[in-house]
Parts: C-alpha cells; sequence; structure tokens
C-alpha cells in the first residue's frame, strides 16, 4: 500500500529525505548531541515551528483539498496543548506535594495529597479546588488518549452539526471562528478550571526527567520531527487515490459530487475530524516546548494565522503548507526579533519590529492576487511535471487519468 | 565576574546564527573609555515593544535605557561599559520564556529587568530558575510567590491593596464594596485576598460585590447601574477596581455619564496611573481614587530630578512618570549598589548581597530589600484631579512587603526568607520547606 | 494647658492674642487634628473647634474643606492668596501677614472621608445660608451621611426657605431623616408610608436601615424581641450549618474536624504510634478515625459529636432573626412600605436591562451595518471592516486635536470619518476585491491581511495608548427616569445615529436609483450589464457606502468607550455575526440580528451578573447552535433573490 503511495507520490519522498537530513543536521548541531552550534531555545523555536507544520498540513488538508476554510484549527491544537499539559502540572506538582508532605509527622491520606495538589495548582489563580476536569490529570496514558479523542469528538459534533445544515463557505468560516472565540473566552474565566488567562505553564519541566533542557529540547525536536513525517504520509495518503479525487471534488464542486452519489457530509466529517485529531497531536507536541499555554494561543487570529502560511505556501500541495509555515513563522521571528537591519529613509526610519506586519499584510494581498499558487508555485517550474496540476482552480482529476495535455 | 561576553571561541556558525536569534538592538557607550574591562556588563531589557502590552512596556523599556546611560555617563560599573540588550517579547506569553532563554543564553545577561503581566511573569519563572538568572519585576502584583532569582520591586498586595482597602474602611466609612476587575489572575488573586480579608474586617459577605470583565470590555453600564443599585440599604458603596488597561476608558466614560461622584460611590483603581489617564478627559473623574507606591506628583527633589532626567531622555516634557518607572529606578540601583559592593555580577553573589540593600525611594523614605526579595514601600492615596495628575492625600511609612498573604488561610503559614531559612515557601506549623523553586 | 496656649501666642506672631480662644491657639492645641486629620478623630476636632467659640469657625470648616488651609513651616495655619510666593492671610482676622515661598508651605487636604464629616458639621451653618449653593451643598452632606442632629436644624430651616425646588428637596430629606429618626412612632409611621411613594435610592435606603436585621440563636426568643421571622432548619439552612452556628454562640459543644483529629494524633505520637495505631497506617482516615477515638476514651481529645446529638441541640433553639428596631410598629410600615416598593423596583430593573440591551443592540447594529451592506448585499468579506470603524474612530481624533471645540468637532468629524473610509474602500474594492469576486475565500485572507496591516501602520503613527475622543458637552450625563431606570445621552444619540441610518439605507436600496442597480448587480451582474448598468462602478460605490458607514460607526463608538488600534477587532467577529444571524442582503436581518445579540446578551448577564465572559461565551455558543437550525439566518431571503 505504501509503497504505491510513495511511488505515485514522489514528492513524499523527497519531503521525507528532506526532513530526515534536517533532523540530522540540527542533532549534530544542538548543543546536548551535537558540537553546540546552535542554541538550546533555537532548537526549541525548529521544534515548535515542525509541530506548527504539521497543523499547517492539517490546514492545507482540510482547506486546500477538500475546500473548507476552517478558522478554527488552533482550538483543535490548544486543546492537544491543554491536554498533555494537564498531566505535566498535575504530575510535576505531584512530586512536589510528596516531598513536602513526606516531611510531616502523620502520612498524608490520599484526600490530603489530592487537596495539597490542588492548593499548589489553583493557589496561583486564587482557588484550591481541583475541578472535576482534572479527574484523569495523574494517567498520563488517559491525558494522551485525551490529545486524540477531544479535538476529535469536539469537531466530530461540531462538523455533524455544521455540515448536515449544508453551512458552507463564507458562513462555514465563520461559524468556525466563533467556535475557536467561544473556547478562548469560556478558557479566559477563571471558573473555567484550566487556570483562566494564566494557562498552564512550566510545561518544558518535564515530570521525572532530571536531563537538562538541552536534552528535553532535542528529544522533543526528534519526536515533531517523526510526528510530521507520520502526519505527512497519512495525509498524502488520505490525499491520493480515490479518497483524494472524491475530496478534491468536493472542493470544486460540491452539488456535483453529491448528485454523482457520494455521500458528501460523511467526506467532509471525515476530513475534518481526522485533520482536527492531528493538529491535537501537533499542539501537545508544541506545548511542552513553549512552556506555557493559555486562552490567547487559541484566540481566532491565531487560526487566521494559519490560512496565511498555507496560502503563503501553497494551498493543495503537502509540502506547500510545510513551506508557508516554516517560512512565514521563522521570518517573522527574525523581523520582530530586531534581527532585520532598519532602513533609513532620511525623514523616517523603518524599523521592521513595527513595521514587519505591514509588510505581511501586504504581502499577503500581492500572494492572494497574483501568486495564487503561493511559493509552492514555484516548484512547478523547475519539478518534470510528471500528471497533471491537482491544485485548486485546476478540476480534480484522478492520478490515473491525469490531464489531458 | 566571571560571565563571558568574551566567546568562547565559538566558530563562525554562531555569528552567522546570532543575527537570526538574536533581537538586540545594542546601545552604544556613553563615549567614556573603559578600558579595564574586556566585555561590557550586560543588562536585559524584556518588556513587550509590540502586541497590547507595548502601551505600558515600552516607557520601562525606556526607563531603562535611561538608567543605563546615566550609569555609564557616572563611569559605568566596576569600570565596565553597561550595556542593555533589549528584546521583543510581543506580548506573547510563550515568547517570553523563549526571550528569556535567549538572553541568558545566547547573549549571556548578568541581570534582566522586565515582564509586566502576571502570567509572562510565570512563563519566565521556569527559565530563570533552571538557567540561574536574576530578574527584576517591577509591577504591583499578587504575591503569593516567591523565587531566589526573582527579585519584586512593585508592590505585594500588602503594601497596595489592604492599605487601600484600609483607607476605605477608616477614612471614607465604606460599609458595602464592590470588586470589579478584569478576568485575570492578578485581579483573581488580590479580590480573594481582600474578600477574606473584609470579611475579617467585619464586612458581610452578601456585602461584597464581585464581578469580572473580559479584557478591553467597553459596554460598562449594567454593570455600573448594579454597582449603583448596592446603594439600596443604605450602606455607603465603594469600589474597588484591578480593571485593567483599555477597559479603564470604557468605565470610567460611564462612571461619569451615570453621575457618579467620588462623595457618593468612591473607586480606588489598583492598575490606573498618570499613563492611563492620559486617554481620558479627567474631568468628570476628580476625586477618584488611585494606590500606588509612587505619584509623579510627589514633592521630593529626587522626584523632580527623576522627571527631569526622564523629559530629558524622552525629547518629551509632556510625558508622566508611573509606579512602575520608579520600581525600575530602586531596582537598578540597588543591583549597581549590590554589585559594587560585592565586585561581581555574578548572580549567586547578588542574590545573597541584594537583601539589606537600601536605595532613597523617589516620595521621600528608603526602600529596603528584604531577606523574601520584595521591598519596604509607602502606600500612597492619591485623588484623580483635573489635569490626568494625583492629588496625594495619605501616605504611609514605608511598608514590608509580604510574599504569602496573611489573609488566606492556605499562605498564611507560609513564609519567604532567602537568607536564614532559604527557602521561598517555609510553611511555618510543619516547620519544613514546601518547595525551593517557585510555583507557576 | 496654660504654657501650651502662651507657646501658641508667642508662635503666631501677628494673630491678636487678646482672647485665648482665637482660632490659631484653638488650633496650636493639636496641630495634628487638623493638618494630619483623619474621620475618626475629625468629629472630636470640628467640635473642639466649635465650642471654643472662635470667630468664624465656619469660615474655617469651608476653607479646610476646601483643601485652602495652609501650615507655615513655623507651625501656623494661614490662608494663603496668589501663588509663589504666596500671600498669607491671618485665619483670624483675615488681614495679610506677610509672604512665604512654596517651600515654607504645606498644603492641608484632608481627604474625602474628613470632608464629608466637615461638611456635616457646616449642615448647621449652611441650612439657611442666603447662598443656595451652600444650602445644596448642606442638602447633599445630610444625604450622604444624615444624622438625627440634622433632624432639628433642618425642620428649623424648612420656615424661611424660598426657593420652592430647594424646598421640595428639605421637605423630602425631612421625611427621610423623620422616618429614621423621628421622636413617635406615629410621626415615624407617616414618614414612612409617604416613602412608599417612589423608588429612589435614598428612600429605599432609609426603609432598609429601618429593617436592619440581626441573626441570632436562643432556647427561646428573649422578651421584648422585635423578631423579624424565624429560620426554619431545611435544605437551604441545614443542621450542619444551624449547628455550627450554636457552636460559634457558646451554646453547643464545637465538633471535630479532620483537621482538629490530625493536630491532636500529631501531638501524640509515641514511638511511632498513636494510641496503638502505627503511624505508617496514617494514611487512611479510617485509621486516623480510629486512633483518635482511642485517644477521646482515654480522655486525651475533645469527643465527636454524634449527628443525633448535634439534630437534637439544634431541635432545641430556636433561630431568629430580630429587627435591631425595637418598635414593631415601625418596622411593620417599613415592610408594608418596602413590599411596595421592591415590587416598583423589579419592574423599574427590567425596564433598565431593556434599555441597556436596545442601546447594546444599536451599538451593534451601528457596528454592523456596514457590514450588512458590503457583506450581505454584495457578499463581499471584508475582514477589514473593523478597521474602517477605527480609522473613523482615529478621524475624530485628529479632528478633535484641530478643533478644540467638542461640539463643532464632532460635527465635523462626522462627515469626514465617512469620507476616509469611503475612500479607503473605494481604494480597497479597485485594487483588490475587485479582482477576487469569483474567489470569496480568498477575499477574507487579502482584506485580513490589509485589516492586520491596517492596525499595525495606526500603532505606528498613533502609538499603542488609547486616544481620547471626548464628547460634547451636551452629551454627557444621562437621562435619568429615576433611581433605578437611567440611560447615558450618548447611548441615546447612537441609537438614534443607528436609527438614521437604517432608515438611509433601506431608503437608498429601496428607493433610488442607485439602490435598484445595486440590487440588480448583486443578483445578476451579467443581466444587470445588458440592461446598461456598469457594474464595476455600483459594486465601487456600494463598497464605498457601506465603508463611509464603518467610519461614522467609529466616531460613535469611539466616543463611548476607546480609540485605540485594536478596536476594529473588538467588534469584527461580533459584526460578522450580527449579520449572519440576522439573515444576509437584508438590511432588516441585521437590525433582528442585533436586538436578538444584544437582548440575549444582556438577559444573560443579568441571570449571572458577576461573570461577564460567560455571557460572551454562552452568547457565541448560542448563535453557533442558531446557525445550525437556520442557516440562513432569522430574515431569510426567498427565492431568486436567495441565490445559491
Amino acid at each position: 500500500m505504501n509503497k504505491t503511495l510513495l511511488a505515485s507520490n514522489r514528492s513524499v519522498l523527497i519531503f521525507l529525505l528532506v526532513l530526515a537530513i534536517f533532523t540530522v543536521a540540527v542533532t549534530l548541531m544542538a548543543q546536548a548531541t551535537g558540537f553546540g552550534l546552535i542554541s538550546t531555545s533555537f532548537v526549541k523555536t525548529l521544534g515548535k515551528t515542525l509541530c506548527l507544520c504539521i497543523i499547517a498540513i492539517a490546514m492545507d488538508v482540510v482547506w486546500g483539498y477538500c475546500g473548507i476554510l476552517s478558522l478554527g484549527h488552533f482550538a483543535f491544537f490548544g486543546i492537544g496543548g491543554y491536554a498533555v499539559g494537564m498531566w505535566l502540572m498535575y504530575a510535576r506538582t505531584e512530586e512536589i506535594v510528596a516531598a513536602s508532605l513526606a516531611n510531616q509527622p502523620l502520612p498524608a491520606t490520599a484526600q490530603e495529597v489530592s487537596d495539597a495538589i490542588g492548593t499548589q495548582i489553583f493557589g496561583v489563580v486564587g482557588s484550591s479546588e481541583l475541578p472535576a476536569l482534572w479527574m484523569f490529570a495523574h494517567s498520563l496514558p488517559l491525558q494522551l488518549l485525551a490529545v486524540l479523542i477531544v479535538p476529535g469528538l469536539l469537531a466530530l459534533v461540531f462538523g455533524w452539526l455544521a455540515f448536515r445544515s449544508r453551512v458552507t463557505g463564507v458562513y462555514l468560516s465563520i461559524l468556525t471562528q466563533a467556535m475557536t472565540l467561544a473556547l478562548s473566552l469560556y478558557l479566559f474565566q477563571n471558573d473555567s478550571g484550566l487556570r483562566g488567562n494564566n494557562g498552564l505553564s512550566g510545561l518544558q519541566n518535564i515530570p521525572g526527567v532530571s536531563a537538562g533542557q538541552d536534552w528535553v529540547s532535542v528529544w522533543f525536536f526528534w519526536a515533531s520531527a517523526l510526528a510530521l513525517a507520520l502526519a505527512y504520509i497519512l495525509f498524502a495518503f488520505v490525499t491520493s487515490g480515490k479518497m483524494g479525487s472524491v475530496i478534491r471534488a468536493i472542493r470544486d464542486d460540491e452539488s456535483r459530487v453529491r448528485f454523482l452519489g457520494y455521500h458528501v457530509e460523511t467526506y467532509k466529517l471525515f476530513v475534518f475530524t481526522l485533520t482536527a485529531m492531528v493538529a491535537g497531536v501537533a499542539g501537545a507536541l508544541y506545548y511542552p516546548q513553549a512552556g506555557i499555554i493559555n486562552p490567547a494561543e487559541i484566540a481566532p487570529i491565531a487560526s487566521i494565522y494559519l490560512a496565511v502560511w498555507v496560502a503563503i505556501g501553497g494551498r493543495g500541495r503537502l509540502y506547500g503548507a510545510v513551506i508557508g509555515a516554516t517560512f512565514v513563522s521563522l521570518l517573522s521571528s527574525w523581523f520582530t526579533g530586531g534581527g532585520a537591519p532598519a532602513i533609513n529613509l532620511g525623514f523616517y526610519k523603518i524599523v521592521w519590529t513595527d513595521w514587519w506586519l505591514v509588510l505581511l499584510g501586504f504581502s499577503f494581498v500581492a500572494v492572494t492576487l497574483f501568486f495564487p499558487q503561493g511559493i509552492g508555485g514555484l516548484f512547478d517550474y523547475v519539478a518534470v511535471k510528471r500528471n497533471a496540476n491537482y491544485g485548486p482552480d485546476d478540476g480534480s482529476w484522478r492520478a490515473e487519468e491525469g490531464k489531458p495535455e | 565576574m566571571e560571565d563571558g561576553c568574551a566567546n568562547r571561541g565559538l566558530p563562525m556558525f554562531k555569528k552567522f546564527m546570532l543575527p537570526a536569534l538574536s533581537s538586540a538592538a545594542l546601545i552604544a557607550g556613553a563615549g567614556a573609555a573603559f578600558a579595564e574591562c574586556e566585555a561590557p556588563i550586560k543588562v536585559g531589557v524584556l518588556h513587550s515593544l509590540s502586541g497590547t502590552m507595548a502601551i505600558s512596556e515600552t516607557t520601562l523599556k525606556d526607563t531603562m535605557l535611561m538608567l543605563v546611560e546615566a550609569q555609564n555617563a557616572k563611569g559605568g560599573l566596576l569600570g565596565c561599559e553597561l550595556e542593555a540588550v533589549v528584546v521583543d517579547p510581543a506580548s506573547d506569553w510563550p515568547l517570553f520564556a523563549e526571550k528569556a532563554r535567549e538572553l541568558l543564553t545566547v547573549h549571556e545577561v548578568d541581570v534582566i529587568f522586565g515582564n509586566w503581566t502576571s502570567v509572562s511573569r510565570k512563563s519566565v519563572l521556569p527559565v530563570i530558575e533552571e538557567l540561574n538568572g536574576l530578574l527584576f519585576y517591577p509591577v504591583q502584583y499578587e504575591g503569593e510567590e516567591s523565587s531566589r532569582n526573582v527579585f519584586y520591586t512593585g508592590a505585594a498586595p500588602n503594601q497596595q491593596a489592604i492599605p487601600a482597602v484600609d483607607y476605605f474602611l477608616e477614612e471614607l466609612g465604606v460599609e458595602k464594596f464592590a470588586l470589579l476587575g478584569t478576568d485575570y489572575v492578578y485581579p483573581r488573586t488580590t479580590n480573594n485576598i481582600l474578600e477574606a480579608y473584609l470579611q475579617d474586617n467585619g464586612i458581610a459577605a452578601e456585602d461584597i460585590f464581585v464581578n469580572y470583565t473580559p479584557f478591553g470590555q467597553s459596554d460598562w453600564a449594567t454593570i455600573v447601574s448594579d454597582v449603583v443599585a448596592l446603594g439600596a440599604d443604605g450602606k455607603s458603596v465603594g469600589v474597588i477596581s484591578t480593571i485593567n488597561g483599555d477597559a479603564n476608558i470604557g468605565f470610567y466614560k460611564e462612571l461619569a455619564a451615570q453621575g457618579v461622584s467620588a462623595e457618593d460611590i468612591p473607586v480606588v483603581a489598583f492598575s490606573v496611573g498618570e499613563e492611563e489617564l492620559s486617554g481620558l478627559d479627567t474631568s468628570n473623574l476628580v476625586g477618584h481614587l488611585a494606590a500606588w507606591n509612587y505619584f509623579m506628583s510627589a514633592d521630593t527633589e529626587e522626584n523632580a530630578s527623576f522627571i527631569d532626567e526622564w523629559h530629558a531622555f524622552i525629547g518629551d516634557d509632556a510625558r508622566v512618570t508611573n509606579d512602575p518607572m520608579e520600581a525600575h529606578y530602586i531596582g537598578f540601583n540597588m543591583w549597581v549598589q549590590a554589585v559594587e559592593e560585592i565586585g561581581t555580577t555574578d548572580v549567586d553573589a547578588v542574590i545573597d548581597a541584594m537583601p539589606g540593600q537600601t536605595f532613597p525611594n523617589l516620595t521621600g523614605s528608603t526602600a529596603e530589600m528584604l531577606p523574601n526579595h520584595h521591598l519596604t514601600k509607602p502606600v500612597l492615596i492619591g485623588e484623580i484631579l483635573e489635569d490626568g495628575q494625583f492629588d496625594i492625600i495619605s501616605q504611609t511609612e514605608p511598608v514590608a512587603g509580604d510574599a504569602w498573604t496573611d489573609f488566606l488561610p492556605e499562605s498564611a503559614v507560609l513564609e519567604s526568607d532567602w537568607v536564614d531559612l532559604k527557602c521561598g515557601m517555609y510553611n511555618t506549623e510543619t516547620e519544613t520547606c514546601v518547595q525551593l523553586t517557585s510555583n507557576y | 494647658m496654660f504654657r501650651a496656649l502662651l507657646l501658641a501666642c508667642a508662635l503666631t506672631v501677628s494673630a491678636v492674642c487678646a482672647s485665648a480662644q482665637d482660632l490659631q491657639s484653638v488650633l496650636q492645641e493639636d496641630p495634628a487634628l487638623y493638618n494630619k486629620p483623619s474621620r475618626g478623630t475629625t468629629a472630636d476636632a470640628v467640635e473642639a473647634l466649635l465650642a471654643s467659640g472662635a470667630y468664624d469657625v465656619a469660615t474655617f470648616l469651608e476653607r479646610w474643606q476646601g483643601k485652602e488651609v495652609w501650615q507655615h513651616d513655623d507651625g501656623r495655619f494661614v490662608y494663603v492668596t496668589d501663588s509663589d510666593p504666596y500671600t498669607l492671610i491671618d485665619i483670624d482676622t483675615g488681614e495679610e501677614i506677610g509672604t512665604a515661598d512654596k517651600g515654607e508651605l504645606t498644603q492641608i487636604k484632608p481627604n474625602a472621608g474628613v470632608r464629608g464629616v466637615i461638611g456635616s458639621a457646616l449642615v448647621r451653618f449652611q441650612l439657611s445660608d442666603p447662598d443656595p449653593a451652600r444650602r445644596i451643598a448642606a442638602l447633599d452632606a445630610i444625604n450622604r451621611d444624615g444624622s438625627a442632629e440634622h433632624l432639628e436644624p433642618l425642620a428649623a430651616s424648612l420656615e424661611g426657605e424660598t426657593d420652592p425646588d430647594i424646598a421640595a428637596r428639605k421637605e423630602r430629606l425631612l421625611s427621610l431623616l423623620t422616618a429614621r429618626f423621628g421622636d413617635t412612632t406615629e410621626a415615624r409611621v407617616e414618614a414612612i408610608n409617604s416613602l412608599a411613594e417612589g423608588v429612589s435610592l435614598d428612600s429605599r435606603a432609609a426603609l432598609n436601615q429601618i429593617l436592619t436585621t440581626r441573626s441570632s440563636v436562643a432556647a427561646e426568643v428573649p422578651e421584648g424581641t422585635n423578631v423579624a421571622r424565624i429560620r426554619k432548619v431545611d435544605d437551604t439552612f441545614t443542621v450542619d450549618a444551624a449547628y455550627a452556628e450554636l457552636a460559634s454562640a457558646g451554646l453547643a459543644p464545637t465538633t471535630v474536624s479532620d483537621a482538629d483529629v490530625k493536630s491532636a494524633l500529631t501531638a501524640h505520637i509515641v514511638d511511632g504510634e498513636v494510641a496503638g495505631v502505627p503511624v505508617a497506617q496514617m494514611n487512611d482516615p479510617a485509621a486516623r478515625i480510629r486512633a483518635y477515638q482511642s485517644l477521646v476514651d482515654a480522655g486525651q481529645a475533645a469527643p465527636f459529636v454524634p449527628p443525633a446529638d448535634r439534630e437534637a441541640a439544634v431541635k432545641a433553639h430556636i433561630f431568629f432573626d430580630a429587627y435591631v428596631e425595637p418598635d414593631a410598629a415601625v418596622t411593620d410600615a417599613a415592610y408594608a412600605a418596602m413590599r411596595d416598593v421592591d415590587l416598583k423596583v423589579s419592574a423599574m430593573q427590567t425596564a433598565d436591562i431593556a434599555l441597556d440591551a436596545v442601546s447594546l443592540a444599536s451599538i451593534y447594529f451601528l457596528a454592523a451595518i456596514g457590514l450588512a451592506i458590503t457583506f450581505g448585499v454584495m457578499g463581499v468579506i471584508n475582514m477589514a471592516h473593523g478597521e474602517f470603524i477605527m480609522m473613523g474612530a482615529y478621524t475624530g481624533y485628529v479632528v478633535q486635536q484641530v478643533i478644540p471645540d467638542y461640539t463643532v468637532s464632532i460635527i465635523v468629524a462626522l462627515p469626514l470619518a465617512f469620507c476616509v473610509t469611503f475612500a479607503a474602500g473605494v481604494a480597497m474594492e479597485r485594487l483588490v476585491i475587485r479582482h477576487l469576486y469569483k474567489r470569496p475565500l480568498e477575499t477574507l485572507l487579502a482584506t485580513f491581511g490589509i485589516s492586520i496591516a491596517l492596525q499595525q501602520i495606526a500603532k505606528n503613527i498613533f502609538g499603542t495608548q488609547a486616544r481620547p475622543l471626548t464628547s460634547p458637552g451636551w452629551l454627557d450625563g444621562a437621562l435619568v427616569f429615576n433611581d433605578v431606570v437611567s440611560i447615558s445621552y450618548i447611548r441615546i444619540a447612537i441609537f438614534v445615529l443607528a436609527l438614521i441610518f437604517l432608515a438611509l439605507i433601506l431608503f437608498v436600496l429601496k428607493r433610488t436609483r442607485l439602490g435598484l442597480e445595486v440590487r440588480a448587480v448583486t443578483q445578476n451582474p451579467g443581466m444587470a450589464a445588458s440592461m446598461g448598468i456598469n457594474p464595476d462602478r455600483i459594486n465601487m460605490l456600494t463598497f464605498g457606502l457601506g465603508s463611509g458607514i464603518a467610519g461614522i460607526a467609529g466616531v460613535a463608538i469611539g466616543l463611548y468607550a476607546k480609540v485605540t488600534s485594536e478596536m476594529g477587532a473588538d467588534y469584527i467577529v461580533q459584526s460578522f455575526m450580527t449579520v449572519v444571524v440576522g439573515g444576509v442582503g437584508n438590511v432588516w436581518g441585521t437590525l433582528a440580528g442585533a436586538s436578538l445579540i444584544g437582548f440575549l446578551q444582556k438577559g444573560i448577564e443579568w441571570f449571572n451578573p458577576s461573570n461577564t465572559l460567560a455571557a460572551q461565551t454562552y452568547m457565541i455558543l448560542f448563535i453557533i447552535i442558531f446557525i445550525q437550525f437556520r442557516p440562513k439566518g432569522i430574515v431569510a431571503l426567498k427565492g431568486r433573490a436567495a441565490g445559491n
């Protein structure tokens, strides 16, 4: 199965090769495993960028391939982060509490331990009860399961409601945006039981691990690279073959596909839910590297940026999403970090920290207007065209058919 | 000073990567020759220059640049030039942690001055503790925290909130309280402490109205009406506001529109200073209150020269000064003093040398660094004037900052003492150290 | 004492020392009372002044209250005129006594509480003052902090009152005071009955004060207690709560808490066990209780109170609330009056919430009405709509910098904001949107790019600090129906503005040539073009119109809230939802959407007043679900106009 997939998608092989080389190179340059050429914080940045690539691919599948412009995928990303963050916080606090309670004359009862953990975690936000939401927080496997299940379930319910009522196009975009807004507003409340605006912090400290952050950063980098590779293969599989054709057909003309007898809603729901679950995994890998997750992370603007990355990278091609996410997020941190030299116009000095967003905004307009294929479109000029272009606005031919030349 | 900006001979690559990682706007020295020193002493400045918090934090960045420049003009520190390394965490909390790591590992700064919001501090804490950095945090905060690597130069709740409530209880005779806050950790924790404190002082639970609004709330009509309606049982009502940032503008406009005068329902704010009032027409707000440890209108010589220096540095006589600026002023000067005393910028040595340092504050008394890494600070209560300044109507003697409040049962038993107990979270009941790192 | 006085006289260089009772010497007896006054001590300080019989104490009190008294470094209290150097004026004689620099003088600033006490003391001087402003000040003081002493002077001053308004207020205050402090039961009941008429805050305050109760518990109700109600032990007032009250009143032994158990056990650890139970087993609550019971049996700890005992103890007592006011006739009358008033108040509160909801709806409508045209009629997603609102608000700000008169500047700003955003909208339509009519999702992204660029440009120009946009004086204040129902003028203005735009847009779309062409172009551009309409021009104008209205909305929103670069982002999602909920393609739909969202949000806020954030969350959830069941919105277009 995989063989045919790889054979028909050479880009998958090339991508995996590039990713492997990149991973090895970073490993060799990192402080813990290599020659210390790049700092730990930069390894973390790279690891986080890989996670962003994963959600960008997911976004590309849901938007570039299936035509659903979801402005809410960061909600799933955030839920994944919260799910894993709950365990990280709980387990770390449990260690501290156990050590502290061991000093008292009477051994602590289970109730006392759980009260102390609650006070530790929620004392920061002026509460001491461990909410019901945290009932599985003690168990890593259960929380990891939640990373997949909660986003999946939310996407399933939301998608089922939305697709069933034939909400499409711009309406659906606004609806997904409303969903992520509602979720972030809910999490902003202290009463939500996830520490409100403060969110979960100190996530980079992995309980039971005594190694320094230089090692932890590399482990997470590897995990992110592996996850990216797997996600890439998964989505390459989903978007190729007959199913890929149907998905693309839905993007190009939903009603026609429906008239042909396909159950459009099921396909859409499958893609929406699957991408949400992958986004959850990406978030679960991202936030331990970022160190903190809070509701601002899932504000609607984040999901819009996600769409921006995919559009700049090039929709309808998986590697385009990766390029877009990497390019824009690294470029953005270069510009906002003050790395770009200021331009002195004589009467006015352009400081990029101030003007980067303006540049990004307008370049985005330019990409939409003049290069709908994005950066990925550049590859079409160099690559030998083996088969037809399956990108947006160009029909949905199956691989076997090819485009009539 | 075994620090090294003296690069450990890392090859070309790091030099190549540096611009990509660095966010340094390096400030040239004052021109003096610092011959004895091979590398400048680096002072990290970790304040958002973009995003929502840029409003408040940019001013603090400028304050730090001014202080560094002034110190260089005085001959630097230990014969070395001071160099400010400014990064922009862009009001993005995870980015704070990333930039803090960058400051400590890539730029290898000797000290960091930074942060405004509590969540950004919580984000930075694990990094600072892991890498044994040194952070000076200049903003009033909710307490319930103590880190060996952090010096809190802003007010703890007992240095701002509690005295302000005392003022309401004793001087204004308020019997019913509306605690209005933006929904985040500082108002939540502060209000929790205040609720407990008020109940200790005989205010019934039903006489305390608590409301949380989102950041940037603009529709205040119903909430202000609710507050006015509190007066229906004949008790005099007061508002304790921990409303943050922009939301204050709509709130004060609505107060003015509904004709709520300071005599009827006084409002004391903990997050509204000179800077915030400059976005408002204050003629309708005269008499409402704010509690801080510093007001620009403080009538002392130190303050006058500080304001002059600030105006000269920023090149604009209309710019105001505020409380966190004073906190940075005290914090920076104490750090300089401690470094000069021990002759090194080594973090562990400085941490040991800091407690006990004293420095005159800008309001006429003296600030002392306590073993719990908090300052002694006088509490000032000011009434808003027509020109957007505050009329100081009450000023206490310096109050010792308390990391763990005495008014919540869980934290009443906790104590922080980095000198004798060497613990930031010491349980006085069980006489054990709960944890050495801080809670985040 | 005498020596102190002499000293004081010596200090007061130019004061006339003829009388030992002059003001300066009274002040010097205890200067701290006057230069660092506190609310607790001021009443005594004022009494001392009044008792001294010094000349013109009232003037001194007034100036003290007005922060006009200064203290010289040599200790003298003075009035001053001019500024630096100040001319000093003697507080007794009113004569000039030299000058002083700012450095030598300290202004005395009594705080608001002290000022209130002084004001209350001044009442007796001011009630019959010829100056009406002073009489009103006196009435304000009584209103804020009325006491029994005010009753007599107030009644006396009523006779000579010439101003009818002030007289009416005096009478009202008199009945408030009589209700609380009157001599006879009859007078009080009569006054209370007169208070039942309105819903004003002060009458409710007076009634509530009469009705103040205290909770207590006793074996039987003591003689002469004015009982308000007996508290029954039931689901809301549980046995545990009742027993806790008994215990804290000392009428029953306290229960043993887990913490008590723990500390007792800790105190009795002997050789790694407590009363025979090994410490290692103490992580089990049952083992703890077993060990504790052994301690109890050994007489080393207080026994548990079994539930049956607790219930019996609770049963043996009466829990009741008693009025502080002993006179039952008075409390009965007040209770009856209060019941009437409460009924009226809740009706009024509903009206007030409804007014707030209307106001919120009109703000949402105003913010969304531009979108109703660009998105609703043309189908163009403009994520930069919020930034057009922001541009309008900043236009207002800039105009206010140039034209200082607020009224004129608003009159100039409204059309100017329209022009600015109209131009911006036309430019955007021509340069960007025109090329993307076939790709609506990409319009969304392109306009989002413009939105973040515009936001950042505004930040670069105006800074991140909020800018003041001040409404003209005649929009200050509120339209007050009574103490419960009121609405600020600025909100009324926004409401009126929203109505005007609704009418305007309906007129343009339904009654003008342009409107006809707009509708034609949106329904079928090809057909419209073949009928001689230029679709490009129509699209451009329509988009400009929608954007221009957003600009005017920006001025209005800036007036009532804030002007920042991020203000647009606060409204954009809300506005889209308003349009979508209402139904695309119809201005009435937008109105319906705004009303639904406004009323819904206020309704949720009413149920849960302490958490505004929750109201917003639930509102959005409601919208999401609403759209599932009515995807085309409240007012759905039918037939061909509905398009696809």
